[in-house]
């Protein structure tokens, strides 16, 4: 019994160091962020491995998403007579929610896990020792245009997804169902603030970008430098990078869209 | 307390380890200028954390490394950098940056550190490849290219600033004869055209003793490493302490043993008498 | 490996302005709400209902302009609304204001009926005759009360629908 709470406090006391390491990190890198901002070419490298490499999927699930969105909230807003609310509730979900956050979910599988996976290898290749050894700091030089690009590609990916997502729901919805084009567009856009919808959504999609793109390089960063290790921590990038965008999202939210 | 002038790194009584347990125990020792010290001992006494060291990618708990006159201390990065950026390090694989060719890689440090030309950058490359035998593979990927030759290419890499101080990590590791020749001899001809000093870490007995002017010995201790021996490889090879000779003989008996420890043999083949009844 | 880098890049982030511009102009309210220089006005309500800022203003059924923000008046203990309207559009000092519903989903909205002042209203004044929202259990409670007491029911003040009808409609 002793023996099992001591594992559980030392099980703790590690998750707790681990959460320490991850916010100094983090603030290491803010600290250079001046330095790294003068890196423009490798920043665009980033963003484009992250951005342009996710835009496929991205694009195919925000379709799907949209599609099942129009069908389902057709079925839902018939029974009370308000089929025409169907582009407002397309729109809305997605905008809000939908977009920003299976985008950072797809975001963390996708290109979190290439990112840890790509700092574990250099990690376990001792790149990031002789880098530094050669007075490089790699922080500045590999870590930080990876966040830049993953705050950059982020909210342009939720931005096309809930576009694309939009543009499924009136493919199903007036496409398909036979919903009034007029309504569908007319509510859509007398509902949907563009402050407070649209906007708040492209915040949220900064942070769950900055927050995914942390995890990841975060993980990759303290991996231990074996294949087992790599492999766990790309793992760890998902799991930990979901669960803390649902979170973050549920938190934002409440910020957010409390008040109304 | 002031190392000789003649040191261009001075190790001063550095204790080094991990937790609890000590890998280098109050180590003093001096790298002599515009020569070639090899150090040496068995596997995992410590020789690449000796390395790391002096790189200054780790600090020891107690005592003093100092560079180029200046004590490394992770607290002044400024002047951690600078003394960095006056050594070369060759580690073990090469390290060489996968995502970028052989060209780019040697091109590093002297696009993080200079602002030149980019003509005058192409020609210093070619230059320190050249200097390798690799100026033809200046286009290759490292994963186009074998384990030794990635070695140079990092070698070429390591040197591109011209230091004054280069530390090898075991560099003639898993090579065959003609490589082992060819690396010792190249270590050797590059310390004295840069007039630099070099710290080889390395096992192999051979080739080391052809090329180097000093040779430190660190021996395992249950309380860490410890110098055991250094002078000039004749010195060493007159010598007739017990581990030196087991170590530069090869030898199977001498103070390091050959057997881990274990449990009694008796006992784990169970010959001492109870039938066990299968 | 540099040029063809960037531009990708920057088709990228095109698209993800476009995207953008298709939200922002066809999905959500900014260009209605582009066009708006508006004005402030307020109003007392006993009772707003659900009414939520955002919520639209309506007179003659077009949309006028959006509720601000609302508040309570704690001397009074009324709330107090504030409604931007469209700068272009002018109402007489002795218009009214009205709390309706707006389809089955019940959302709450303004309805203004222009009076006859030539004065008209402008930036922070007041509405001086308000009807609040209709409340269910009130009207519930009125219709008992008058069944029970079997005499003419005094008046209710006149509204102008009962809360269900859709906008518009007199």
């Amino acid at each position: 019994m002793a023996d099992r709470l001591a594992m559980l406090g030392q099980w703790a006391l590690n998750r707790l160091s681990a959460l320490g390491s991850f916010v100094l990190l983090f603030f290491s890198l803010l600290s250079l962020m001046g330095q790294v901002l003068r890196r423009g070419r490798l920043i665009a490298a980033q963003t484009h491995f992250l951005g342009n490499h996710s835009l496929a999927i991205i694009l195919v699930s925000g379709l799907f998403v949209g599609l099942v969105l129009g069908l389902q909230g057709y079925y839902t807003l018939r029974r009370y007579g308000s089929e025409e609310a169907l582009g407002l509730l397309v729109a809305l979900s997605l905008v809000r929610e939908l977009g920003p956050v299976v985008t950072a979910l797809l975001f963390a599988g996708r290109a979190g896990t290439a990112l840890t996976a790509e700092i574990g290898l250099m990690k376990a290749g001792e790149q990031l020792s002789a880098m530094e050894a050669m007075a490089v700091d790699p922080l500045s030089r590999v870590l930080g245009p990876r966040l830049i690009g993953g705050a950059l590609a982020m909210p342009i990916l939720a931005i096309l997804f809930s576009a694309v997502g939009v543009f499924g729901g009136w493919l199903i919805g007036v496409g398909m169902i036979g919903v009034d084009p007029g309504a569908f567009w007319s509510q859509m856009s007398e509902g949907v603030d563009f402050w407070d919808d649209v906007v708040n959504g492209i915040v949220k999609s900064v942070v769950f970008g900055l927050v995914v793109t942390q995890v990841a390089l975060y993980m990759g960063y303290a991996s231990k430098p074996t294949p087992e290790g790599v492999s766990r921590a790309t793992t760890l990038t998902v799991v930990v990078g979901s669960l803390s965008v649902l979170g973050l999202d549920f938190i934002l939210t409440a910020l957010m869209f409390g008040g109304l | 307390m002031n190392p000789a002038p003649s040191a261009v790194l001075s190790f001063q009584e550095v204790t080094f380890g991990y937790g609890a347990s000590v890998v280098i125990d109050r180590l003093t020792l001096a790298v002599p200028r515009g020569q070639v010290l090899a150090i040496m001992g068995g596997s995992g006494v410590g020789k690449t954390t000796l390395l790391r060291l002096m790189a200054g990618l780790v600090t020891p708990q107690s005592g003093r490394v100092e560079a180029f006159g200046q004590a490394l201390s992770v607290k002044d990065r400024q002047a951690l950098y600078a003394a960095r950026r006056r050594m070369g390090l060759l580690f073990q694989f090469g390290a060489l940056f996968t995502d970028l060719s052989c060209f780019e890689n040697v091109a590093f440090p002297l696009r993080e550190h200079c602002t030149l030309p980019e003509s005058m950058i192409r020609d210093l490359v070619l230059l320190k490849l050249e200097s390798v035998g690799l100026r033809g593979a200046a286009a290759l990927m490292p994963s186009q290219i074998s384990g030794g030759m990635a070695r140079r290419v990092a070698l070429a890499r390591a040197i591109a600033l011209d230091p004054e101080l280069i530390l090898y990590d075991e560099p003639f590791a898993g090579l065959d004869p003609i490589s082992l020749g060819v690396t010792a001899r190249l270590i050797r001809r590059l310390n004295d055209a840069l007039g630099a000093s070099s710290v080889v870490v390395t096992h192999d007995v051979a080739e080391t003793f052809l090329i180097a002017d000093q040779v430190a010995v660190l021996a395992p201790t249950p309380t860490g490493a410890r110098l055991v021996a250094m002078g000039t490889p004749a010195a060493l090879q007159a010598s007739d302490d017990p581990y030196l000779r087991q170590f530069l003989k090869g030898e199977e008996q001498g103070p390091v043993a050959f057997h881990y420890p274990a449990p009694d043999i008796a006992q784990a083949f169970d010959l001492n008498g109870t039938p066990s009844g299968h | 490996m540099q040029r063809p880098v960037t531009i990708w890049v920057g088709l990228f982030l095109v698209l993800g302005l476009v995207g953008l511009l298709f939200l922002a102009l066809k999905a959500s309210n900014l260009t209605s709400m582009a066009t708006g220089q508006t004005y402030a006005v307020t109003a007392l309500f006993d009772d707003i209902g659900g009414l939520k800022p955002r919520a639209a203003v309506r007179s003659a059924g077009v949309l006028v302009g959006r509720v601000r923000d609302i508040g309570f008046d704690d001397s009074r203990y009324q709330a107090i609304v504030t409604i931007d309207l469209n700068r272009g559009i002018q109402f007489p000092k002795d218009s009214s204001a009205q709390i309706l519903t707006s389809g089955l989903l019940g959302e709450k909205y303004i309805g203004l009926q222009p009076g006859a002042d030539e004065v008209m209203l402008k930036d922070n004044d007041r509405i001086q005759m308000t009807q609040s929202a209709v409340v269910l259990e009130n009207l519930i409670s009125q219709f008992l009360y008058n069944r029970d007491s079997a005499s003419p029911s005094p008046a209710t003040p006149a509204p102008a629908s009962d809360g269900l009808a859709p906008p518009g409609l007199k």
